[in-house]
């Protein structure tokens, strides 16, 4: 493999890397603050929807932005009605999600566009372009360094940025912030903080709604940037690889970014390369699939260091008892 | 005291409960620019207006009674199986391996290896995320998603490398033996109408009998005396002597059995092959089933039923009326686990409330 060659599965591992990470970081705010999310499918879902929908209406890929990060907040909030307010079952809410999701996008889909629950190809300023960094043409010669600033990190749409952007962003937030503390000590101790005079239900609306907004970046990236366009269950498993990346960096936002990172140059490898010799045995691409969740039982099993949740995770609070 | 009487727990709650799913999907109707109304007579007259609409929804409701026991066993133990779906993948290869490897002289030898194969398979594929939750206590919810995932994975791949039949492209087995075969609703009994092709077969009273089983174990045995018990206090039941490592095998294991063995109904009774995702959602639908149906056998059964109605009435649905689509019933299946599973105290606090003020009153 030349340098060229690895550039270029680096670069597509970063691209298919970005909504994981996105997503991860969403699950990340909401599971820190003691809301389990198995619902980030399906928020990325009606987001990609959204988010194509509007910028095919209205030609803009900003105002279809939006709309994607609306859509998943809307999605967020129910899933904080169902298990903050009501107290439900969280994971239960979050299977629902996944179905109203999947459902509602291509019966909205079919009834607007009539293209067997499509949206229309997105071209021009109805997508996200990509960006050059400046002065990646003039260093494009220089050997190595240069091909890697050319190359990798220079020429994405502006999400994937923001997306790794967030990585830092979100460990400052949640590790060198008053409103952190008190987010991960609503997942760790909620009476504690009820105690301390803090309301537990707006601290885990709030993180409820981060997630809306960072799962609705991810969906629009997912519609808007890296394909043009929506299509039905377009999010693929994504939002449960994301949970996966979530346990495996054991809700750290740095160890996020290295999960999501191995597992979208897990999916490119498998997409540039069809078969993989290891040793003289040819590993199916379906195994290269399936990587990613076999890791993640391998992890939550213990074997390779321990995964403990936020220890409040799952549970409503209930001030009186 | 209870807060309310119990007919108003198991009969008042989840029918408003699925008249708030249905009143929501309505409006989902309406604004497509449809009649909601006209939607659910012919979503009705669809799925039991005639035999040939009674032969498909049975047809699906048999898939929904075995998964939506799988999960219902599981969540008397407290457990949250979500793995219903991979289980039943797995009990699908299980089915067709006992079909293919053995030539069976009739189908009713032939069935009785098939409901062991699919048990066997789907408990085998239940009892990994199981051992790790007793053992290691990895969160069951999650490995189970993730056992989907790699059971679809492993599926795919045995069926395009090792059982696709040579020549063909398809990724699919083999045609099972014709002396396999299972009787359909036209043999056992062809006077009720049902036509040739009917795909409801004997499963169907396979089903009922998983039923009556799954009755059985959860109130009238010992082991599921122990079950609930440990379901309704973990510590409790620790203390009264009940080994929790065991409770967990033994209940997911059962649960993965019965998913695994909605395959019959499909593989060995419809298609007769094992294609490419066999179970088709099934699994999900399985925890709206056991939702709504309170996790009895007898509510089970019902909301099956139910689910088996709107399977083949939105079949129907999408042919007869174009601007709704077929995914609308992946909407109405979201609002009814939405209502029934986790807004369910939204419903519930105001009736009991007024059961409260009722008793007050006289």
């Amino acid at each position: 493999m030349d340098l060229a060659m690895l550039l270029q599965l680096l670069d597509s591992s970063v691209r298919l890397a970005t909504p994981l990470l996105l997503a991860c970081l969403a699950g990340l705010f909401s599971e820190r603050a003691g809301i389990f999310d198995i619902g980030l499918e399906g928020k990325i879902l009606v987001s990609a929807f959204f988010s194509a929908a509007v910028a095919a209406f209205t030609g803009s890929v900003w105002i279809g932005l939006l709309a994607g990060i609306g859509s998943s907040i809307v999605f967020a909030l129910l899933h904080g009605l169902a298990s903050i307010t009501f107290r439900g079952n969280q994971l239960i809410s979050g299977v629902a999600i996944n179905f109203l999701a999947s459902g509602m996008t291509v019966v909205l889909g079919d009834s607007w566009f009539q293209i067997g629950g499509r949206t229309p190809q997105l071209e021009g300023h109805a997508r996200f372009q990509n960006l050059t960094l400046p002065f990646a043409e003039q260093v494009r010669d220089v050997p190595v360094l240069g091909a890697i600033y050319h190359d990798l990190l220079s020429g994405h749409s502006i999400l994937v940025y923001v997306g790794f952007l967030l990585v830092p962003l979100t460990w400052w937030v949640l590790f060198r912030t008053r409103f952190g503390l008190r987010l991960r000590a609503v997942g760790e101790n909620p009476a504690a903080v009820d105690t301390a005079g803090i309301s537990v239900v707006r601290m885990r609306y709030t993180a409820v709604i981060i997630c809306g907004v960072l799962c609705g970046i991810a969906g629009a990236y997912l519609a808007t940037g890296l394909s043009a366009g929506f299509v039905r269950e377009m999010s693929a498993g994504r939002g449960f690889i994301a949970l996966a990346a979530l346990i495996f960096s054991k809700w750290r936002p740095w160890y996020a970014l290295m999960a999501c990172f191995l597992f979208g140059l897990l999916d490119a490898t498998g997409s540039l390369f069809q078969n993989i010799h290891v040793a003289g045995i040819s590993v199916p691409v379906q195994f290269m699939q399936a990587l990613p969740y076999i890791l993640t039982v391998v992890i939550l099993a213990g074997f390779v260091g321990k995964a403990i949740p936020p220890r409040a995770g799952g549970e409503p609070y209930v001030k009186e008892r | 005291m209870d807060k309310m009487p119990r007919w108003a727990d198991i009969v008042l709650i989840p029918f408003i409960n699925l008249l708030l799913a249905l009143v929501v999907s309505g409006l989902v109707v309406l604004y497509i620019g449809e009649s909601p109304w006209e939607a659910m007579k012919i979503m009705v007259r669809g799925s039991v207006g005639s035999p040939y609409g009674w032969g498909y929804t049975l047809f699906y409701a048999t898939n929904f009674i075995f998964t939506g026991l799988g999960v219902a066993v599981a969540f008397h133990a407290k457990m949250f199986n979500i793995g219903g779906e991979g289980q039943a993948a797995l009990g699908g290869l299980g089915v067709a391996m006992v079909c293919l490897l053995i030539p069976w002289p009739h189908w009713s030898i032939a069935l009785l290896a098939a409901v062991i194969g699919a048990a066997a398979f789907g408990a085998a594929w239940a009892a990994i995320p199981a051992y790790l939750q007793a053992k290691r206590g990895s969160h069951i919810v999650i490995t189970t998603i993730m056992f989907n995932f790699i059971a679809s994975a492993l599926l795919v791949y045995l069926l395009v490398n090792v059982f696709r039949v040579p020549g063909s492209m398809a990724p699919e087995t083999a045609r099972f033996a014709e002396a396999a075969r299972l009787p359909n609703g036209y043999d056992i009994a062809p006077w009720l109408g049902f036509s040739r092709s009917t795909p409801l077969n004997v499963s169907f009273l396979l089903a009922i009998a998983a039923c009556v089983f799954v009755w059985l174990l959860i109130w009238k045995t010992r082991l599921g005396y122990e079950i609930r018990a440990y379901g309704h206090s973990q510590t409790g039941a620790v203390y009264a002597g009940i080994n929790p490592v065991r409770i967990i095998m033994i209940s997911m294991l059962i649960s993965g059995g019965l998913s695994g063995m909605m395959a019959i109904n499909g593989v060995m009774g419809e298609a007769e092959r094992l294609v490419i995702d066999p179970v088709q959602g099934a699994g999900f639908v399985g925890i709206a089933v056991a939702l709504m149906g309170r996790s009895h056998p007898v509510g089970v059964f019902l909301a099956a039923l139910l689910f088996g109605m709107l399977y083949q009435g939105g079949a129907e649905l999408e042919f007869e009326m174009p601007a709704v689509s077929r995914e609308m019933l992946l909407v109405i299946q979201a609002l009814v686990i939405l209502f029934t599973g986790a807004l369910d105290n939204m419903v519930r606090m105001p009736v009991e409330r007024l059961f409260l003020s009722l008793r007050k009153g006289s």
